[in-house]
């Protein structure tokens, strides 16, 4: 028996945690992590609400959130690994190939 | 406060410091490391909210699949250690949007939903109402999100895979 507005600051401190990671960090990898904080941030209130309303789709979403993660990390590193191979770096700062 | 709500809050300042360590950390490898605290913390507030099934998924998923994918990724590049190499010039600014965006959902939040409400009173999330509800009214989402992961993992491995072709 949680509080449900306890969960929801939990999220929103996970949330922006994660929008720090993203907007600080150079490193590609470490955006990437960020970006799951911020994916978990939304499981979390998916989760709460869900419970709160007694509705298993809440469940559900989350479910297929963390599948869509799952995708997501694993396209995103094989384009991390194909910029290092080709540019020796994966510091999201000094890509620029689709800067105009 | 019940002891559900004590057990939350310890959880929660773990999720919560390892979240702050995974954004500040020096050492991209200790940053994987914290990533697994805060996920494993994540599945113990859905423990605590009786989402058993999201949580066992989140520990096999999240810190056995994408966390390894994680230090793979970190040990297939070149990973300096240093703040000035993993953080950009631009930290400043970045510190004031997220502490904006904090300070609006905490406001929005409290505003929102009243403290005094009743309590979250879970039901059950075990696999089997979990999978009743899956494969009844959400069975087509299912089998796209499935197409999905398939076209993701055949993505990474014609990206990653070496050019020789003549």
């Amino acid at each position: 028996m949680i509080r449900l507005p306890l969960v929801l600051f939990l999220s929103a401190a996970l949330f922006s945690t994660g929008v720090y990671g993203v907007l600080a960090r150079r490193n590609a990898v470490l955006v990437l992590m960020s970006i799951e904080l911020m994916l978990n941030a939304v499981n979390l209130n998916l989760v709460a609400f869900g419970q709160a309303l007694h509705d298993i789709t809440g469940q559900v979403f989350a479910l297929f959130v963390i599948t869509v993660a799952a995708a997501e990390v694993g396209i995103g590193l094989a384009i991390v690994i194909l910029i290092y191979r080709n540019r020796e770096t994966i510091n999201v700062d000094e890509v620029n190939l689709l800067k105009w | 406060m019940t002891g559900a709500e004590i057990a939350f809050v310890i959880v929660g300042i773990a999720a919560v410091v390892g979240a702050f360590r995974v954004v500040t950390a020096r050492n991209v490898v200790r940053a994987a490391l914290y990533l697994v605290v805060t996920l494993s913390a994540v599945a113990g507030v859905y423990l605590l909210l009786a989402a058993e099934f999201v949580a066992w998924v989140q520990i096999l998923i999240y810190v056995g699949a994408i966390v390894i994918l994680f230090l793979f990724g970190l040990m297939l590049t070149k990973a300096p250690i240093g703040r000035e190499a993993l953080d950009n010039q631009r930290r400043g600014v970045a510190f004031l949007v997220a502490v904006a965006i904090l300070g609006g959902l905490v406001y929005l939040i409290q505003g929102a939903f009243d403290w005094d409400a009743p309590r979250i009173d879970p039901i059950e999330g075990s696999v089997a109402s979990v999978g009743t509800s899956l494969f009844s009214r959400f069975v087509l989402p299912f089998e796209v999100i499935s197409l999905l992961l398939l076209a993701a993992l055949i993505g990474a491995i014609v990206l990653s895979r070496k050019e020789d072709r003549p």
